[in-house]
């Protein structure tokens, strides 16, 4: 009898101290959920803007005002899928995007297979230390640097004894955008893919060396099978980014004179909605931001599920 | 046992290397010393034109012509440029700290596998989703407006401080804590927030230390966020000087400028004196750097050698 009583009272008990400890996990995840919410979830749910004909008012709130403004379902897609210049817009994008990518991982393989060739560990770690030294510096910095070097009178033109202006020059300025960010992330690339090779079990390459394998075989046969998942995971990764040209980078360092060249959808959408003054230039500047947005997500969703279900990769 | 064999066989240096090896090696140390050199020049130009006289672009390699402290001596005098660097400071100090409080808060219950925690599928859809897809510039702008941020410290703060990228590295780690640690902290009536405190961020700090590196260094680099959400007059330090390299650009392509403007581009086009500016602002991430790409490496091995 008393046995069963203190019994249920122990499992009430017991119950009530889980209910509290779940109660601290919530508690504890409150605050980054909230943040979330506000500035990722509404945000979101503000993209309705697109859809309707917004007009800010200094009155009502954002979302008031949004659902009170009329709805005109996908004419501002329209407007921007007849825009002349939207064909060249989305060519700059994917194709400084994908250039940018494939020249970096490529460059970041080959330099991890050269670094890891030194015989010096000292050497290594400075080549690497220096490599390193771009990729901490905003777009600001490194922009301020690239116009002052690539400038009419600039060391560059200096050095070669020209007189290009490469920042204006539609013949140039991609090349200085995708070979300046390579510049800026070769390292961190150099890293990845060394830290991947230093992975690879060093008694592969006694019995290789044995068996009279020279260097370059080494290298083909062992190193390079070695680290080829990380390769391949990396490009699959790297998929999600086609969209992603280079915003910061972009904004800094183009000008009306190169538009035509360096014109990203990231950078259109910017300028319609912050610098173009005009009725409609919220709706229209959401509109072709989430015309990116969601191209984007698919790819990055596509991307990502492919490499969890075939490669095996996991975030968390 | 494998120690001993991967000595024995470890070749020494004096190593006989066949000639082509020899001319390979040779070679390749060029080849990633210009590599090397490629990525420092800039920054040394940069460094020796701060020094220089007015205008010399183009005259400067890495070392100063007719050596003088001018654009630093105006730079001391200008207040803008020192209001600027203060709120950079602020908004990098203010922004790690409260970011490493909500991370470390929001990390440790979702690294828990096998605790009871209803709605942890919404909570983990909420972070996928900020992970992959975002409402964009013109919707988040407005939203951080109506919230009456416009202008203050906290928009350029908040927004940043739940980044859930940083916080998987967070949770990968706390993962990686024994269980038996927090088992017998339970035992003895430890609540979570003990455990979190007193247990799990006590041994996880190389975690820690990389997720607070990053975010410093985000907030200070970050500038696009100052240049909309701030007033000239607060802008930190790189919205700042991206201002500088934006007027600039303005005034070049202006085809009738005023006296003014003329004025204006003599300051602004004295490449001294940017590279003064950007030198400045490049010496806190150097002051961290030794420590950052150390961290740094760590949590990227992290992520490359997960099983």
């Amino acid at each position: 009898m008393v046995g069963t009583d203190t019994a249920g009272k122990l499992k009430r008990k017991n119950r009530l101290y889980r209910l509290r400890q779940e109660l601290q996990l919530h508690a504890m995840l409150l605050p980054g959920m909230i943040l979330l919410t506000v500035f990722v979830i509404f945000p979101i749910i503000g993209v309705y803007m697109a859809f309707t004909q917004y007009r800010p008012s200094p009155d009502t709130g954002f979302f008031r005002a949004l659902f009170q403004s009329r709805f005109v379902g996908f004419r501002f897609f329209n407007d921007i899928f007849t825009r002349p210049d939207f064909t060249q817009i989305l060519f700059n994008t994917v194709y400084i995007a994908l250039l940018k990518i494939i020249i970096q991982t490529v460059l970041g393989i080959t330099l991890a297979l050269l670094l890891n060739e030194l015989r010096s560990g000292a050497l290594k770690k400075t080549f690497q230390t220096v490599y390193f030294i771009p990729f901490f510096l905003s777009w600001t910095l490194l922009g301020s640097i690239v116009t002052e070097m690539f400038s009419l009178d600039g060391i560059v033109n200096k050095l070669f004894g020209q007189e290009i202006s490469f920042l204006a020059s539609n013949d140039w300025f991609r090349a200085i955008l995708i070979s300046t960010d390579v510049w800026k992330n070769m390292g961190y690339q150099a890293v990845y893919f060394l830290a991947a090779i230093s992975c690879i079990d060093p008694t592969q390459y006694e019995a290789a060396s044995v068996d009279g394998a020279n260097y370059w075989q080494q290298c083909r046969h062992i190193t390079l099978p070695g680290i080829m998942p990380i390769i391949i995971l990396v490009s699959v990764l790297n998929i999600g980014n086609v969209m992603n040209a280079g915003f910061e980078q972009i904004l800094v360092l183009y000008n009306p004179l190169v538009y035509k060249t360096g014109d990203i959808i990231d950078t259109v959408a910017y300028r319609i909605g912050f610098l173009t003054p005009s009725l409609d230039q919220y709706s229209l500047g959401t509109a072709i931001g989430l015309f990116k947005s969601v191209i984007s997500c698919v790819f990055f969703l596509g991307s990502y599920a492919f490499a969890a279900k075939k490669l095996n990769y996991s975030i968390m | 046992m494998k120690v001993t064999v991967r000595k024995k066989n470890k070749k020494p240096l004096h190593y006989k290397l066949s000639i082509p090896r020899r001319i390979f090696l040779t070679v390749n140390t060029l080849l990633l010393l210009s590599l090397a050199l490629l990525c420092a020049f800039p920054f040394l130009n940069l460094l020796a034109l701060s020094f220089s006289e007015s205008n010399a672009a183009g005259m400067v390699t890495v070392i100063p012509k007719n050596f003088t402290l001018n654009a630093y001596t105006y730079l001391i005098n200008k207040p803008q440029f020192f209001s600027a660097f203060w709120m950079s400071i602020k908004r990098a100090v203010l922004g790690t700290a409260l970011a490493l409080a909500v991370m470390v808060l929001a990390a440790y219950p979702l690294s828990l596998t096998g605790e009871r925690l209803h709605g942890r599928r919404v909570y983990i859809a909420i972070c996928i989703t900020s992970m992959f897809f975002s409402g964009g510039l013109i919707p988040t702008f407005m939203v951080i407006k109506s919230l009456g941020l416009y202008n203050k410290i906290w928009a350029l703060v908040l927004p940043q401080a739940m980044n859930c990228w940083s916080m998987i590295l967070l949770i990968n780690f706390f993962r990686k804590v024994p269980a038996e640690l927090k088992e017998s902290a339970k035992i003895e009536g430890a609540g979570h927030f003990r455990i979190l405190l007193n247990i799990v961020v006590p041994s996880s700090t190389a975690s820690i230390a990389t997720v607070v590196l990053l975010t410093a260094i985000q907030h200070w680099n970050s500038w696009f966020d100052g240049y909309i959400y701030m007033s000239s007059e607060n802008y930190p330090l790189q919205t700042y000087i991206y201002n500088l390299l934006d007027t600039l650009k303005a005034l070049q392509q202006n085809t009738n400028k005023t006296a003014e403007d003329l004025e204006l581009l003599k300051t602004l086009g004295d490449s001294t004196l940017r590279s003064a500016q950007v030198f400045i602002a490049i010496i806190p991430i150097m002051l961290v750097y030794p420590m950052a790409q150390k961290y740094f490496i760590k949590g990227l091995l992290l992520g490359a050698v997960k099983e």
